[in-house]
């Protein structure tokens, strides 16, 4: 295989893998949030039906999270196989955090398994919810960590490089990167939204099927008001990370934006098609680019025009970009619709249409998800360590990279089926009237 | 001590863990599958499951541990052993991820596939298979350098008698280590049935476990003399090791104290494991890669071992717990108790 060859296939499997991972790793940090949050009502309120909210989702989360550990485990060493200069590379400098994060992800596979196993062992349930704690955080450090050194790809800094070889390394400073703070946050808030907004897709779309119990009305509120308070804070942060890209890394912006020449009062290209080289169909909102980039309507932002053609990302990131603010937008309205019809009493938001929408806020959700990260990755483009190594450089000179993309995407869609179809016989086989008959649980309040 | 020692210390404490645990796991997967096929599924089923079922996670970190640690520590493993390992890894990785998510599909899921099961045992099987080879490589001959890139030679490596030794011993010693665990578990558990049986195993296992190490170790002498003679001169340690052994073999055979067996065991696999370690030493890859070219710029040394010493302080009293919590809990064991979510 030409070494051409193997760069490709590199790609593709590492997106392969990735594309597939995100949705349980986004999952595995924001279920145990979740149910913590479950519990707590359900302890506080001293309601039946909060927790066994908690109960059942921990149930499937084993699913999701058994899935999450080995794609992992999968993308962990694809990193080294596939892509062994770069990692050469980055573990001189930022193995730090790929370090640090086995730990959270240790201590959450510990109290995972503590927890899963201790339901009623306690006779008081606050106890046994303190050991969902470390789970939550080990969960959320996990992938604070880990998007830590995919930000040190974006904006390497923490070192020197002197007649070829590495030195003034400090990994503090290269963990403390400046993409860090925005990457991070998104990255973290974005898995809480998005699992908010899957859980409340479940809620909504059993109601519809039939259940009219309130159980499912208490769960469709709860995550409802939790997808709305985060997709919030992801509007809030995912203006500063427009900031952060207008400072340090332009050129993402810039194709991302379909911004070409530098200038002040940008207007923020919405949608449209690229057509020779020229924009159309688009709505263009005067001075808003501008106002992302620097918080001001006039400020100069940087265009294409100031990079040479071998560095500027691929132009089709512009609708990836609009995927994600589309559909990120059109959640936040939908659970604040929702909220606020609750709070108001509209019955609308109790009708079979809105209920739908909500069903299709998770898929959408997931699909925003994807989006974001296909953004993020071939936004850096061409680099894998932005400014210091390209991806062609970095991939492996192996041979049969096509021959294990093959293996890998035969074992994902094994493992997708396999979750599909062992999480819905998991839930219909116990579905909650049952389970509530079963338990003799009385104790329930109303919503809210 | 210098760094590099202490990095590969560390690396090597946790590959010892993996093997330990890894072990009890894929032989478990075995004994359930082959006592499925005998029709005696009923007396190691229950046990089986008590044990593996919180633990088995926490199995899957130690290996991560390690391949992460080892870029952390000797980055330049990234490009010889991720370069010439893409084949031998991914399938690894795939039997791993199969058996791992299929475990818990089948658990907390829905019970009761037979074939799933055999393929279940066959898995664990493969996979200390597949990972042993890294061992084999490691000690040279089967990679050479082409135009700067190392390549791995598929027809040496699988013609040599030192692959398959190493991947017979890998497999007795996973069925040993995991029946003797078992032993003690069932025992523990008041399930005499299956204590009786595990032990059997157990006996059966322990010989072609030290007939191959011992193989190994001849087989040695031609293929790589340098580790040989390093062996050789620390030849008390495997002494030490054979010693440990017979006590395990004799308690067992005399159905006596099996915690004791099992702690015994551990001892002969961890002054074995070590001792070929420091004789391996100071070769990753004999002869391209060594401990001291591979190594990390100090800043990241130090501040690994820093980030290790406070993972460790959190780890083990949350380890601690989770031993303290199902193994050491006689409820648990016995089947008493089953909180499950």
């Amino acid at each position: 295989m030409g070494n051409e060859e193997a760069v490709f296939f590199s790609r593709v499997l590492t997106e392969l893998t990735l594309s597939f991972h995100i949705i349980y790793a986004t999952i595995g940090v924001g279920v145990p949030l979740m149910i913590m949050i479950a519990q707590w009502v359900g302890i506080k309120k001293n309601d039946e039906h909060y927790i066994l909210l908690a109960r059942r989702w921990a149930r499937g989360f084993v699913i999701t999270v058994a899935v999450g550990v080995v794609t992992g485990t999968a993308i962990g060493m694809q990193l080294s196989l596939l892509w062994p200069n770069f990692m050469e590379l980055a573990g001189n400098i930022i193995a730090l955090p790929l370090f640090l994060e086995t730990f959270a992800f240790f201590f959450e596979a510990i109290f995972l398994g503590i927890y899963l196993y201790t339901w009623d062992r306690f006779e008081n349930q606050k106890k046994h919810l303190l050991l969902l704690i470390p789970v939550a955080v080990g969960a959320s450090f996990s992938a604070v960590f880990i998007t830590i050194v995919n930000a040190f790809m974006n904006a390497p800094q923490g070192f020197d490089v002197v007649d070829g070889s590495l030195v003034n390394i400090s990994p503090l400073l290269a963990m403390f990167n400046p993409a860090m703070p925005t990457k991070v946050a998104h990255v973290v808030v974005t898995a809480y939204m998005t699992t908010a907004f899957i859980l409340a897709a479940i809620a909504a779309f059993r109601l519809l099927k039939g259940s009219n119990h309130v159980y499912h009305k208490k769960a469709l509120y709860l995550t409802m008001k939790v997808g709305l308070v985060f997709s919030i804070a992801t509007v809030i942060i995912g203006d500063f990370s427009g900031k952060y890209l207008a400072e340090y890394q332009p050129e993402k912006l810039a194709a991302a934006e379909w911004h070409f020449e530098t200038g002040g009062n940008a207007p923020l290209i919405l949608y449209g098609v690229l057509d020779d080289g020229e924009v159309k169909y688009a709505i263009e909102i005067p001075f808003a680019l501008s106002i992302l980039a620097h918080f001001n309507p006039t400020a100069e932002v940087i265009g294409l025009d100031q990079f040479p053609e071998d560095e500027v990302p691929p132009l089709y990131i512009h609708y990836l970009f609009d995927l994600m603010v589309t559909i990120g937008m059109s959640l936040v309205g939908l659970a604040g619709l929702y909220w606020l019809g609750k709070l108001l009493k509209w019955s609308f938001v109790d009708s079979k249409l809105f209920r739908w929408l909500i069903v299709l806020g998770g898929p959408a959700s997931i699909i925003a998800l994807e989006a974001g990260w296909w953004l993020a990755e071939v936004g850096r483009q061409p680099w894998i360590l932005r400014g210091i190594m390209r991806v062609e450089d970095a991939a492996t000179t192996s041979a049969h990279v096509d021959t294990m993309l093959l293996l890998f995407a035969g074992l994902y869609v094994v493992l997708g089926i396999g979750t599909i179809v062992v999480l819905s016989r998991m839930f219909r086989k116990n579905p909650v009237e049952r389970e509530l008959e079963d338990r003799h649980i009385e104790r329930g309040g109303d919503i809210s | 001590m210098t760094l590099e020692i202490i990095g590969i210390t560390v690396l090597w404490t946790f590959l010892f863990g993996y093997l330990i645990v890894a072990s009890i796991d894929f032989g478990a997967g075995f004994f359930n599958a082959y006592s499925l096929l005998t029709g005696r599924q009923h007396i190691l089923t229950n046990v089986i499951q008590r044990y593996l079922s919180p633990v088995w996670e926490v199995t899957n970190v130690f290996l991560v541990f390690f391949f992460v640690g080892i870029i952390g520590f000797f980055p330049k493993t990234a490009f010889y052993y991720g370069t010439t390992l893409l084949v031998p890894a991914s399938i690894a990785l795939i039997l791993l991820a199969i058996r791992g998510s299929y475990y818990a599909f089948e658990t907390y899921g829905s019970r009761g596939h037979k074939g799933y099961s055999f393929m279940y045992g066959l898995a664990g099987l493969f996979i200390p298979a597949a990972l042993s080879i890294v061992l084999t490589i490691s000690e040279g001959g089967f990679i050479t350098m082409v135009n700067n890139a190392p390549v791995l030679d598929y027809r040496a490596l699988f013609t040599s008698p030192l692959t398959w030794a190493i991947v017979v011993l890998s497999l007795s010693a996973v069925l040993y280590i995991s029946a003797v665990f078992l032993t003690w578990y069932a025992n523990k558990a008041g399930d005499k049935e299956a204590t009786i049986l595990m032990r059997k195993y157990a006996l059966l296992w322990s010989f072609p476990t030290i007939i191959t190490a011992v193989g190994i170790m001849v087989e040695l002498r031609s293929h790589n003399p340098e580790h040989y003679s390093n062996m050789l001169d620390i030849w008390w340690a495997f002494g030490l090791s054979f010693l440990l052994f017979v006590g395990t073999v004799w308690l067992l055979y005399k159905k006596r104290s099996y915690g004791a067996a099992f702690g015994l065991l551990v001892g002969q696999f961890l002054i074995a494991f070590f001792a070929y370690g420091f004789a391996h030493r100071p070769y990753l890859l004999y002869p391209y890669l060594t401990i001291y070219d591979s190594f990390t710029n100090e800043a990241m040394a130090i501040s690994l071992i820093i980030a290790f010493l406070a993972g460790l302080a959190l780890l083990i009293p949350s380890l601690y717990l989770l031993l303290r919590l199902f193994l050491f809990n006689k409820d648990y064991v016995r089947g008493k108790k089953d909180n499950h979510a």
